[in-house]
């Protein structure tokens, strides 16, 4: 195969899953009203409850509106990496996963392509979120909206290759459901996206020392330090090694002679 | 029609799986010469739909090999794939988008891109008899016509063997000869070494190469016309399978 052939490869996923995209667009729309109706509703709630100190990438008092926005766009790639998930469970039932894996690139390309079509799809909800985020009132620096290119890619194919983790355990729709609740909610919640860990620490030690281990939390402040055009190390090596393990976690998964789709009947 | 061994296209050789305790295929062996239509005939949970997994790498048998075209599948298993065109038994087409599309997505998972692909993708259609749908949406074709846009998309990386799991169901009578007729033509008039899985006797003619799979094992493996010995393939069938008369 010819390095022209891998691109049209990868060109190829990432067409189809953005035409998918496109095509769906109450998936669109309910990407950005979720995050939104956090934004606008329970954050303008919040402000009084919720009292902030100054600590970095902050250099000055911050409402809560500009604490929660960074959470909210992990929030939006970690709805979006569960979904993509959901598509390949869909896939797979309906066959077009079995033709993906027909193909003669090795499978890693294959499902990295998968990955990256899924990041950049969430990439964009972002960067749509952040727009309205702005025209609302709360504008962060512009070197910001740019530094949190690579940050949201990284953290993109991070959670995008969890959900790959999940969909290779995943062998019916309805189990989803649960994945849900068990993983999009608790990931959420025990984070930094809703509050700072101190906070969190002041209530329960534990449910600190969760938070802290949990991965979406180095998401999270990946790209709050991204947005203010800080780069964050610890994080960045949290979230790729992230992504490592659960890309390696993928592999396994979809490999034909140990995954565990060779263990189900089908 | 046997003189000297042909050069098999696709050799399956003691092949074993088990889902847990339940054994799906038990020491299944057969070759299948090149430009050959061979069916695998088999009673429902047969072990064909595991066999069509095997082949298609969806998983990798722990016991016995498969080749493709002279690729082993454990050893060179993207020089294998890269020989094998495949038809599913569930369809796989992405209905919002138009039949070029859909072929173009699949000439990309090969790596053919532009010019190239564009040729290809033409001569696969004209091939099939499909050209005037080309720019048709894929969910305004009809079941017959979905399936054979689903073989002409296996034939772009013009394929030594093509593979094909139960690819007439749901289509009606008419649909169905049609298309058992289009895919003996291909092998006929292309060389191209066929393996067409089925339950249905009459998808079967007799100048066929016929392996009959019964409970994971192969209890009948010749020609079709010599396996029915004139009293047609649905007595035989039934009788190799213990079953009543077949569908």
């Amino acid at each position: 195969m010819t390095a022209r052939g891998w691109a049209a490869c990868l060109g190829a996923i990432v067409a189809r899953e953005a035409l998918r995209f496109v095509s769906q667009r109450a998936r669109f729309f309910a990407a950005l009203v979720r995050p939104l109706v956090w934004l606008l509703v329970f954050a303008a709630g919040f402000r009084a409850a919720l009292g902030l100190s100054i600590e970095p990438p902050y250099q000055t008092y911050i409402t809560y509106e500009i604490y929660i926005v960074p959470g909210l766009c992990g929030m939006i790639q970690l709805f979006n990496g569960m979904q993509s998930s959901l598509s390949l469970v869909y896939d797979r039932e309906m066959g077009s996963m079995r033709l993906l894996l027909t193909s003669p690139f090795p499978r890693w390309w294959l499902l990295l392509a998968k990955l990256a079509a899924g990041a950049a799809i969430s990439v964009l909800q972002v960067y749509a979120f952040l727009a309205i985020a702005a025209v609302y009132g709360i504008v962060l620096p512009w070197q910001g909206y740019l530094w949190a290119l690579p940050a949201l890619l990284l953290t993109g194919l991070m959670l995008g290759a969890l959900g790959l983790v999940l969909s290779s355990t995943i062998s019916q729709l309805e189990n989803f459901a649960g994945v849900m609740n068990f993983v999009i909610f608790p990931m959420f919640f025990l984070s930094s996206a809703l509050y700072p860990l101190w906070k969190m620490r002041e209530s329960s030690e534990l449910l600190h020392a969760i938070c802290q281990w949990n991965p979406f939390t180095e998401a999270v402040e990946l790209i709050r330090f991204a947005l203010y055009a800080q780069m964050n190390w610890g994080a960045l090596g949290w979230v790729a090694l992230a992504f490592a393990v659960f890309m390696g976690g993928a592999l396994v998964g979809y490999d034909p002679a140990r995954g565990l789709i060779s263990r189900r009947k089908g | 029609m046997s003189q000297a061994p042909p050069a098999a296209a696709l050799r399956v050789g003691g092949l074993a799986w088990s889902y847990g305790a339940r054994t799906a295929l038990d020491d299944v062996s057969f070759d299948v010469g090149a430009g050959r239509f061979c069916a695998l005939l088999g009673p429902n949970g047969a072990g064909k739909s595991t066999l069509f997994g095997l082949l298609t790498r969806l998983f990798v048998a722990r016991v016995g090999r498969i080749e493709i075209a002279g690729h082993d599948m454990a050893r060179a298993p993207r020089a294998a794939l890269a020989r094998m065109g495949v038809v599913f038994q569930q369809p796989t087409l992405d209905l919002d988008l138009t039949v070029r599309r859909n072929m173009s997505y699949f000439a990309a998972l090969h790596g053919m891109s532009g010019r190239d692909a564009a040729l290809r993708i033409d001569a696969a259609l004209e091939r099939l008899s499909m050209s005037e749908r080309a720019e048709e949406r894929a969910r305004d074709l009809n079941g017959g016509h979905r399936r054979r846009m689903e073989i002409a998309r296996a034939l772009i990386h013009r394929p030594a063997v093509l593979l094909l799991d139960e690819p007439t169901v749901g289509l009606d009578a008419g649909s169905r000869g049609a298309l058992v007729a289009h895919v003996h033509d291909l092998c006929a008039q292309d060389g191209l070494t066929v393996l067409w899985a089925t339950h249905l006797v009459d998808e079967v003619w007799d100048g066929d190469r016929l392996v009959v799979l019964h409970r994971g094992r192969i209890v009948a493996d010749g020609l079709a016309g010599e396996i029915a010995g004139g009293r047609g393939l649905g007595p035989a069938f039934a009788d190799l399978t213990g079953a009543g008369a077949p569908a």
